[in-house]
This record gives C-alpha cells, sequence and structure tokens, in this order.
C-alpha cells in the first residue's frame, strides 16, 4: 500500500539533475529560466516527502514559499529578459558577452 | 491500480516531460512540456496526501508562472532558436558536476534510511497534509515569514514594472 | 494551539524586532507616496528618517540579552541589533549618496529606494534568521531586490546584461540552497537551527553532509568567495555606483552573519574548517592577484571585494568567539571603507565623458582640484589595504589574530601576503591621484571641471566614513567591545 520515500528521492534527485542539466547546456535565456524552475520544483518533492516522513509541517511551509519565490523569480527574470530584447532583440546568451574577457 | 503503480506511472511521465523540455527546440513546445511536468508533480504531491500543496501547485505553478512564460515568449516572438549549438567548456563542467552530483546525491538517499521511517503511510501522513494543519501552522508559527513573503512579492511586483517598463523620453 | 493565545505571543514578539518592521513600514509607505506624488523630493528624506529611527532602535537593543522571537524563527539582542546596525548604516549612507547620483545619471525612481528598504528588511531577516525557512526567505528577499537594482542603467547596457547574469547564476544558486535545506531537513528532521546542530552532534549521515555542502554553495555564492565568484565583476561594474557599495557591503554583511549563525549552531566544528580554509586562501589569493591587472576602478574594487570575503573567511575559520567576532568587526570596518570609496568613484563620475568610463587614468590629478576627495580617497584605499593607523589594520588584526590561535599559522602566513600583495593596486590608485597629471587636455579645462559640485550631503557621508575608520583604528577598544559582547549572546544556546 505504501510508497517509500527513497523512492520520492530519487525522482527528485533525476528532475533535480535534469534542471541542471537544462541550465548548464541550454542557450536560450527563457529556457534556462524554465529549467531554473525545475530545479526549484525537483526540490519540493523532497521537500514534501520528508515532511510526511517526519510529521514535521515546516517542510511543507517551505514548499509553499518556495513556490511564491518562484513566482516572483519568474517575474524579475522575465522581466530582465524583456529589457534585454528591446535592447538587443535576442534571447540567446552567447549574445551577452559585453564583459567578456 | 496500486500506489506504487501510480507513482511509477507518474514518475516516468514527469522523466519524460522533463527531458521533453531539455531537448525542445522551440521555447513554445519547451514550455508546454515544463507544464505536463509540474501537473504530474501536483499528482505525486496527491499521492503523497498533500492536497493542499497540490492544488496551490497547479494553481500558482501551471495556472501563473507558465501562463507568464508563454505570454513573454509570444510577446517576444522569439519561435524557433537552435537548441544545442557549439559544445565549449561548459560540457565538460557540467558533465564532471552532474556526475558527481548524481553520485553524492544516490549515496546520501541510499544511506539516508536510518533516520527516519522508511515509507510514507497513509495514516499518519492524512495528520499533516491537509489544508488544516498547513493553514494552521502558516498563520501562527510562520506567520512572520509569511508576511515577508508578501513584502518579498510587492517588490518583485514593482521591480518588474521598473525594469520592463519604456524609457519615457524626457 | 489555540489561535487568540498563538496571536498574543506574536503581538508581544512585535516590540522586539521593532526595527524590521518599522523599515518594512517605510519601505511600504515609499512605494504609496510614490504612486500618488511621484519622484517627491522628501521621499529619501522620509527614508532615511526611517533608517535613521532603526539605527536609534538598535543601539538600545545592543545590550539587550540573546533570545528568539517568532516561535524561535529570528534571533534577537546583541547579535542581531549589531548585524542590524551595520545593515541600517550601509543602507542610510546608500541613500544619501545615491539622492544626488541617481538624479545625475536621469534615474531618479523613488521606488529605488523602497527597493534599499525592502532589501534591508530581507537581510536583517536572514542576518538573525535562527531557522532554515527564514533563512530562504531573508536571502530571497534581499536577492530579488538586489536583481533589480543591478539592472537599473538601462540605456547603458551592460547594467542589464549584467543584472541577467547576476540573476540568472543566483537563481541557480538557489536551486542548490535549497536542494541543502531539504536534505538538511531530511537528515535531521528539524528545520531549527539548534536542533538540526544537536541531532549531528550524535549522529551525521553523508545526506547531512551534502546537505551542508550545498548550503554552503549557496551561501559563499552570495559573499562572492571563489569558486562562486564569477558575477561579482561584472554587477559590481554594470550596476549604479553607489548602489554597488550597498550590494558589496550589507549583502555580504547579512550573508556573512547568517553563515556565522548556521555554522556556529548546526554544523559541528572540526568537521568544515578545513574545506573553508581551502576557499578562503584561494579567494585572498586570486581576488587579489587579479585585482592587479585592472584598468577599471570599479572593476578592480569588485575584485578587491572578493579578497575581502577571503579575509573574512579566516576569521570564521579560526571557530572561537573571538573569531565570529572579528569577523563580525571586520564587517564593519569593510562596510565604511567599502561605501566610501564607491561613493567616490559615484562623484567622480561626474566629472566627465572619461570618468564615466571609470578608467584609472580618469582619476589622474584629482586630488589637487578635489582635495578632500583626494585626502578621503586617501584614508579609504590605506584603510582597504590595511596600514596601520586606519580601520582596517585593526579588521585584520582582529581575524587574523584569533586563526593563528586556532592553529591556521599557514592561513594567516598567505593571508598577510596577499594583503600586501594587495597594496600595490590600492595605492596605484593614489599615485594616479596625487601624483599623475592629467594627460587628457580636455578634463583640465575650467569649463568641464565647472560640472564636479561635490554636494554637501555626500562631503557628510564620505566625511563620516573617514572620520569612523581613523577613530575605529585608533582606539582598538571597540574591537575588545566587539568580541566581549558577542562571547555571551554565542554561549547562550536558546531554540
Amino acid at each position: 500500500m505504501e510508497i517509500p520515500v527513497d523512492w520520492y528521492l530519487a525522482l527528485s534527485a533525476i528532475l533535480f539533475l535534469l534542471g541542471v542539466i537544462g541550465v548548464l547546456f541550454r542557450r536560450n535565456v527563457i529556457i534556462i529560466l524554465m529549467s531554473i524552475e525545475l530545479m526549484l520544483n525537483a526540490v519540493n518533492i523532497s521537500l514534501v516527502a520528508l515532511s510526511q516522513a517526519t510529521g514535521d509541517v515546516s517542510g511543507q511551509i517551505l514548499v509553499f514559499f518556495v513556490m511564491s519565490v518562484a513566482a516572483a523569480e519568474a517575474a524579475v527574470g522575465l522581466a530582465i529578459v524583456i529589457a534585454i530584447f528591446r535592447n538587443k532583440l535576442s534571447v540567446d546568451v552567447n549574445d551577452f558577452n559585453l564583459f567578456k574577457h | 491500480m496500486t500506489p506504487q503503480f501510480l507513482f511509477f506511472c507518474l514518475a516516468i511521465v514527469a522523466i519524460t516531460a522533463a527531458l521533453g523540455m531539455l531537448i525542445a527546440r522551440s521555447p513554445v513546445s519547451s514550455a508546454l512540456w515544463l507544464i505536463l511536468n509540474l501537473f504530474c508533480v501536483a499528482g505525486l504531491y496527491l499521492t503523497m496526501n498533500a492536497q493542499f500543496l497540490a492544488v496551490v501547485q497547479v494553481l500558482v505553478y501551471a495556472g501563473a508562472i507558465m501562463v507568464l512564460f508563454l505570454f513573454v515568449i509570444m510577446l517576444l516572438n522569439v519561435a524557433a532558436l537552435p537548441s544545442v549549438r557549439d559544445i565549449d567548456w561548459r560540457l565538460g563542467v557540467g558533465f564532471v558536476l552532474g556526475v558527481a552530483l548524481l553520485a553524492q546525491l544516490s549515496y546520501a538517499i541510499a544511506s539516508s534510511t536510518d533516520l527516519m521511517p522508511a515509507e510514507v503511510s497513509l495514516e499518519s501522513t492524512v495528520a499533516t497534509g491537509s489544508v488544516e494543519v498547513v493553514a494552521k501552522e502558516l498563520f501562527t508559527r510562520f506567520a512572520m515569514p509569511l508576511e515577508m513573503i508578501g513584502v518579498l512579492l510587492l517588490a518583485a511586483t514593482i521591480g518588474a514594472v521598473l525594469l520592463a517598463r519604456r524609457v519615457s523620453p524626457k | 494551539m489555540d489561535l487568540s493565545t498563538a496571536y498574543d505571543a506574536l503581538g508581544a514578539d512585535l516590540q522586539a524586532t521593532l526595527s524590521l518592521w518599522l523599515i518594512v513600514l517605510g519601505g511600504l509607505i515609499v512605494i504609496v507616496w510614490d504612486a500618488f506624488r511621484e519622484r517627491d523630493a522628501l521621499i529619501p528624506v522620509f527614508a532615511g528618517l526611517i533608517l535613521v529611527g532603526a539605527i536609534v532602535w538598535d543601539l538600545f537593543q545592543l545590550t539587550a540579552e540573546p533570545a528568539t522571537a517568532f516561535y524561535g524563527l529570528i534571533r534577537t539582542g546583541g547579535f542581531a541589533a549589531f548585524v542590524n546596525l551595520l545593515l541600517e548604516v550601509s543602507a542610510l549612507c546608500t541613500i544619501v549618496l545615491s539622492v544626488p547620483y541617481l538624479k545625475r545619471i536621469g534615474k531618479d525612481y523613488a521606488e529605488v529606494y523602497g527597493l534599499v528598504l525592502f532589501a534591508v528588511s530581507g537581510m536583517m531577516l536572514l542576518g538573525a534568521a535562527n531557522n532554515l525557512v527564514t533563512i530562504f526567505v531573508g536571502l530571497e528577499t534581499m536577492s530579488i531586490c538586489l536583481y533589480i537594482m543591478a539592472g537599473l542603467v538601462r540605456e547603458d547596457e551592460g547594467g542589464i546584461e549584467s543584472a541577467l547574469k547576476y540573476f540568472l547564476l543566483g537563481a541557480f544558486s538557489t536551486g542548490f540552497f535549497l536542494y541543502g535545506i531539504a536534505l538538511l531537513f531530511g537528515s535531521t528532521g528539524s528545520m531549527y537551527l539548534a536542533e538540526i546542530g544537536h541531532a549531528a552532534s550524535t549522529s551525521t549521515s553523508a545526506m547531512y553532509w551534502s546537505g551542508v555542502g550545498l548550503l554552503l554553495v549557496g551561501f559563499l555564492f552570495k559573499v562572492s568567495a571563489v569558486p562562486f565568484h564569477m558575477w561579482t565583476p561584472d554587477v559590481y561594474q554594470g550596476a549604479p555606483t553607489t548602489l554597488t557599495g550597498f550590494m558589496s557591503t550589507a549583502s555580504k554583511a547579512a550573508a556573512f552573519a547568517s553563515l556565522i549563525l548556521v555554522l556556529f549552531y548546526a554544523v559541528p566544528y572540526e568537521k568544515w574548517t578545513l574545506a573553508v580554509a581551502v576557499i578562503a586562501t584561494i579567494t585572498m589569493v586570486l581576488g587579489n592577484l587579479v585585482a592587479l591587472s585592472q584598468r577599471n576602478v570599479k572593476r578592480m574594487l569588485a575584485y578587491s571585494s572578493i579578497a575581502h570575503a577571503g579575509y573574512v573567511l579566516v576569521g570564521i575559520v579560526a571557530g572561537s568567539a573571538e573569531g565570529y567576532a572579528g569577523a563580525l568587526y571586520y564587517l564593519l570596518v569593510y562596510t565604511l571603507m567599502n561605501i566610501g570609496a564607491f561613493g567616490v568613484l559615484a562623484l567622480m563620475e561626474w566629472d566627465n565623458e572619461s570618468g564615466r568610463t571609470q578608467s584609472l587614468d580618469s582619476l589622474a590629478g584629482m586630488g589637487y582640484t578635489r582635495p578632500f576627495i583626494g585626502v578621503a580617497m586617501g584614508v579609504f584605499m590605506f584603510s582597504l589595504s590595511g596600514f596601520p593607523p586606519f580601520g582596517g589594520f585593526l579588521g585584520k588584526y582582529a581575524v587574523f589574530a584569533p586563526a593563528i590561535k586556532a592553529g591556521y599559522t599557514w592561513l594567516v602566513v598567505v593571508g598577510v601576503i596577499a594583503s600586501m600583495v594587495s597594496a600595490y593596486y590600492y595605492l596605484r590608485v593614489l599615485y594616479v591621484l596625487w601624483m599623475k597629471d592629467s594627460t587628457d587636455p580636455a578634463a583640465m579645462s575650467n569649463d568641464k571641471r565647472v560640472a564636479l559640485t561635490v554636494p554637501a550631503s555626500s562631503t557628510a557621508v564620505i566625511g563620516f566614513c573617514a572620520v569612523l575608520l581613523l577613530v575605529f583604528g585608533v582606539y582598538p577598544e571597540f574591537l575588545q567591545m566587539a568580541v566581549d559582547f558577542f562571547s555571551p549572546s554565542a554561549v547562550s544556546i536558546a531554540p
């Protein structure tokens, strides 16, 4: 009847890793932002599973806060992307090399 | 249908969707894959009896954040950008980091069982996952961070407007 | 838990954290005020007065008994009051310096002052947090405000691009930080620092150490220690200069304060010191070496601030009450030096076209035309490089002495050599300022120089920082006071 906690933690680790890979390898800023959302989301699975396993609700409260933070980050990140897009008409991070040395 | 079977179905769809997001060529299909992934995670919350979070997940992530993403993608009109292009140093760094992280996490998870109950049982989780328990904690013990989250959201809203608005010529 | 008694308890705790709520309320009023009367000149004055009120309140709290408030989520008392004071002074100086600067660059949005106040409230939450949830919320409130500030200068393409870089890397590091929190929570079953430390003192698992490691990654990113410093030069160069001063001081102070609390309460001492010592070493060496080759003054100061994070880490490595007090004292001195140095740079930027590029040559001969700025910059540069009569010297003593006592002599030797190297690039600024004739004939002509009118408010802030640095350098009693008051709050471990 029951599902082991480890399964959730393993799934969470896999999804987190996929998010990390997305941030490192994709060039499109918007997809990088989505990968970051995926990372936060993966951690949330761990937090809920651990919270239910230990019977401490604070894990779920943190998940609630993480969702708010993810929304705030998405808003600010996309605002920055829009501002840059107005400047350069591009969303490819390889073009943003003004300070590269 | 046993819970284990349900978990495997959701997990496989979630991983597939994440992979789909990674390799999709256009940002729009990436966003749609991510939405599928977010719905699967909401389903996983339900298997853990965290109904409140499952609902919030759908409302906030799928309903608000992803709509914002899609909206911006449409607004910027960048239909198809090439995916992984040139392979530079990031490949090496990412590979090493990824292998290290995976090894470490699998080790961490494998060695974690002594400190906590191995399984999520329905009887014990009903008590901590319900709306009443979460709400009570949120508005008493965590009332102060909740207020600060309000400040954070306000700051983000103002900042987003400040950054994205057109500069009026003086 | 009965709700009415719960709210009585919450209401009773409001008083202990009054300065935090005062600043939040001030920020809200600024936002509403600006909505009705855009760019009202009184808004920064109001924001400054709010900060002055908070400073006065926290001065009285310095001697308060250490305790916790809001169900143990946040720490109050001496340590928290000291960190709060540091943050508030930094924010106040920033606001005063920003008013003429932002007007000059045409970005005098009143929202900026609201964002500064919100950022300070997040930092205060972070610097006094006693629970992983509060740490996360405080850290994110601070970071979101800083991302926005970094992107404020938009026509200048560099600004918004550095904001994007800062945002992407910051959000990326938040993911690791959060994973660390989840693993710590899973391995110990609690979000409270003291309970985590209690569980860790009996047995630690691999999951626990992974959690500590990932948490450290998040913190080291925020304080820009070396493997995680890539964002610092670009962001510091791209952001508006006075706000760079704020970022480089207040956000580091808050992150370091929180790091001290986490390491002190939640992690057994013996296990982490060597790793942090190695990071401190490469941070000091790399920060100073790269700073040597910089031609842009703002970029040079960014690398120097990386190196200074390394010095603070040396104090933390010592792991004793003196070490932590030394790290806090160093942060205080560093805040004064850096706010002052960036304030001077902000003034110079006005001067002419070559001033905008912030290259070293644009400062040539400035010492004679603007003696006050030249002398003040001299104080800041000597202090940053750690010469004896100034605060920077005592700050370095405060972090190096406990490290020697803890047996990390090799680390201190590296630190001393690194700061000797750093003297070269700090003094080069003074050399250009005083000894070198301006090569740009246009810059010497009078009509260009007229543009530089130093406002009295900026003079006051820069003078205040310089005088305070001299006072701290001449009277070591203040260092002793810092140690004395940290010790009692360090021994009382009440979750």
